[in-house]
């Protein structure tokens, strides 16, 4: 017999497998999903999560597709939630405090709580890459966010209703356009291709018997 | 008890060779030795799990049997009267798909002055291309070019890829990474701005360039904050379930569902961009996936059934490494990317049987003799699996790399209680990607006039076999190139009145080879819903 246990979906009990994950719990229990269901995997934060055990103070949060089920779980799915996503110009902004400003000031009403960090589906130190952006520190708030996988449960949980993922996802575009170091290797190479300079190898082994082609795979020296 | 006895014992073999295993560079195969291991174990070699198409363009070829019960199924329209006159969107460029080929499309559509908006079934960014995790290929670096790449992808796709479209891979290599660079996306650099590049299976120069193990993720963040910048109408949880055509048979828009309350609408477009993403989530051979949940070829069926061709649909891709163990992850990909940091394979003897970078067919067949003949696999209880090494990582790089290079792969073992650093992971193949596709020529349009295709619906690309790396900069390269193109089309194409009398057709073509089918297609998503008496 399997292991079984008891889960609350919306506050319904289902008795389900005790290995499953969330998500595999709402399909053995009858639900055909379409909202809540993404990747399956960890990386499109489309299966934003919040549970309690019975019992339990604290309420927790998770991404379904990979967290397993507990008993006297109870679950409610965040399917979606109003994210501000302010426009802009990538080619026009500069990376400086001022854009912050502009675009979100309500990062400056953080009033320290935490309950973004606390409520990180992938664990991350939300409140503190929300300091890093509020002074313009844009490597730092990449760094710390990068992970990021947008589920917008932090900033369900926000006071302040800071759109946490929002802010992130501008600092790190701001990263990397303006603040990484160029790859000049990549300019210069981009700039012969332009320039027509690899054209002539591209010729010549595009003109290649599938015979020649083989022959020089086969040979083909391999970097270490 | 996260590890059963036989897993434990085996380990203890894995971990006894693991110094040894380090210092061996296993002997790279030959061209022969490839040829019999692919055609005794790589599952495209099956010849029971693939059928006959019998009609529509490809009518006599060969493709998987799920496939064809799609191309073969009726239509979501079919009997439905749907007034063409009542349009509810309109657009200059249509583009179905709201992953990474789709977005880029639309970005460079919008760029060229075209009025274009996406329609997808679930949210933008809901594709492979987030779960995309090793990285992406381009030959920037001295030593390495856009010729010697192309030799690698025609290498590695047994010579069966279409040269021009290869050609156009390889030489906008590097200016589609230019592009996401100044885009703003973070890929990893030295100091001095350097890429920081590795080996992916079958490359010959370390060109694979990342943003971590979240390249794809990283990538697809960064087009859809761009897309949604642009105030490019994004219609989300809503397919397109048919293309629509003019009287002249130009593709001139598609008849749209609404994914939750099943209302039909309109759109009307000068062309059509179908970039709907692969197949995984058909579970060809009845195979995990590492496949997003859509990931269910409707844009084959739609365009097949709007008269464009199909090439190479009967090969697929099955990553060698998917997860084998625990259950709830089964399938997930562990990137190649954990053995282009020099992970080994290792089967249940403590043996580094394979170069663990050979080309992805190889090795995937590779795992599956080790697991069958062979007789050195170790029990999952869901089947055989073999070892990828992974402490070998840090053992080689030193303590610290394998957080830092591969934070994801890690998370998602630790949130089972398994610790990748400390204990090697168990890995079979998976099905991973649809190399074959909807045919098209270098400007991504298909025989179909005004119908243009990007991304994992194409085929050609990478032949029979597609390398790491190439997927992420097909998408960039060939969704810029068929937003381009599409947006110039409209500008100079007219359309005239519109009609779903292909559809009918099709369906009259199917009757008349004697097609009996209660299956209605495109699939849309996949019925995980455990089977009990429902009304």
């Amino acid at each position: 017999m399997e292991n079984m246990v008891n889960v609350y979906l919306y506050g319904k009990k289902y008795e389900v497998p005790a290995d499953l994950t969330i998500m595999e719990a709402f399909e053995y229990a009858g639900y055909k999903l379409v909202r809540g269901v993404g990747c399956r995997n960890g990386f499109c934060g489309a299966c934003a999560t919040v549970y309690r055990i019975k019992g339990d103070r604290e309420l927790k949060a998770c991404l379904s597709c990979s967290t397993k089920v507990e008993d006297n779980m109870y679950v409610a799915t965040l399917p979606f939630f109003p994210l501000i996503k302010e426009g802009y110009d990538i080619e026009k902004v500069k990376p400086d405090e001022q854009i912050m400003m502009q675009l979100y000031p309500e990062i400056y009403s953080c009033v320290g709580c935490n309950a973004c960090t606390k409520a990180c589906s992938q664990g991350l130190n939300v409140m503190q890459y929300i300091a890093h952006a509020q002074r313009g520190e844009y490597l730092k708030c990449a760094e710390l966010s990068f992970d990021c996988v947008m589920c917008g449960i932090c900033s369900s949980r926000c006071p302040a209703g800071i759109s946490h993922p929002q802010v992130a996802m501008l600092a790190r575009r701001l990263n990397g356009k303006y603040l990484a170091p160029e790859s000049v290797h990549l300019t210069e190479r981009v700039k012969e291709i332009e320039d027509g300079l690899c054209a002539q190898a591209m010729e010549t082994i595009m003109g290649k018997s599938i015979e020649e082609l083989k022959e020089l795979y086969n040979n083909r020296d391999i970097e270490k | 008890m996260i590890f059963t006895q036989e897993m434990l014992e085996s380990m203890k073999k894995v971990e006894a060779a693991r110094e040894a295993n380090i210092a061996l560079e296993p002997r790279r195969l030959t061209a022969e030795e490839k040829e019999k291991l692919l055609a005794e174990y790589h599952p495209d070699y099956r010849e029971d799990a693939f059928g006959k198409i019998t009609v529509g363009p490809n009518k006599g070829e060969k493709a998987p049997k799920e496939l064809i019960e799609m191309l073969q199924a009726h239509s979501r329209i079919s009997g439905k009267n749907i007034d063409l006159n009542k349009v509810d969107y309109e657009a200059d460029v249509l583009v179905i798909g709201g992953g990474g080929a789709g977005s880029s499309a639309a970005i460079e559509a919008h760029a060229a002055g075209a009025k274009v908006m996406i329609v997808t079934k679930l949210r933008i960014g809901d594709a492979n291309t987030m779960m995309a995790e090793g990285g992406i290929q381009a030959a920037d670096k001295p030593g390495d070019s856009p010729a010697q790449h192309y030799l690698d992808v025609m290498g590695g796709g047994h010579y069966c890829n279409r040269p021009e479209l290869v050609e156009k891979l390889v030489m906008d290599g590097p200016i589609a990474i230019k592009w996401l660079n100044e885009l703003g996306v973070e890929f990893d650099k030295a100091e001095d701005g350097t890429m920081i590049t590795t080996h992916g299976g079958g490359t010959s120069r370390k060109r694979m360039h990342a943003a971590a193990d979240y390249s794809g993720a990283e990538i697809m963040r960064t087009l859809r904050d761009e897309v949604l910048n642009r105030q490019i109408p994004v219609i989300d949880f809503t397919a397109a379930i048919e293309i629509i055509k003019d009287e002249d048979g130009k593709a001139a828009g598609a008849v749209l569902m609404n994914m939750e309350t099943g209302e039909l609408k309109v759109a009307r477009a000068k062309t059509v961009v179908i970039a709907t993403g692969g197949a995984g989530r058909m579970h060809y051979q009845g195979f995990p996936t590492s496949n997003h949940y859509g990931a269910t070829a409707d844009g084959l069926v739609l365009g097949y059934r709007a008269g464009a061709k199909l090439l190479y649909q009967d090969t697929l891709q099955y990553h060698p490494t998917g997860v084998a163990y625990p259950a709830q992850i089964f399938g997930a990909l562990v990137t190649e990317k954990v053995r282009s940091m020099g992970a080994k394979l290792i089967n249940s003897e403590g043996e580094a049987y394979i170069h663990p970078l050979e080309t992805r067919d190889v090795n995937a067949a590779g795992v599956i003799r080790e697991c069958t003949t062979n007789g050195k696999g170790v029990n999952t209880g869901m089947g055989k699996a073999v070892w990828l090494d992974t402490p070998m990582i840090d053992m080689i790089h030193g303590k610290g790399t394998l957080e830092k290079r591969l934070p994801a792969m890690l998370r998602m073992y630790l949130k089972f209680g398994i610790d990748m650093r400390e204990t090697p992971i168990l890995i079979y193949p998976t099905l991973h990607y649809q190399n074959g596709g909807l045919e098209i020529n270098k400007f991504g349009e298909t025989c179909v006039e005004n119908l243009f295709v990007a991304g994992e619906a194409v085929g050609g690309i990478h032949g029979r076999n597609r390398l790491m790396g190439n997927s992420l900069l097909d998408i960039i390269v060939f969704g810029r190139n068929a937003g381009q193109q599409a947006a110039a089309r409209a500008k100079t194409t007219t359309t005239g009145a519109l009609t779903l009398k292909h559809v009918c057709e099709y369906e009259q073509e199917m009757k008349e080879a004697g097609i009996e089918t209660e299956a209605v297609s495109p699939k849309l998503l996949p019925d995980y819903t455990r089977k009990v008496e429902r009304i």
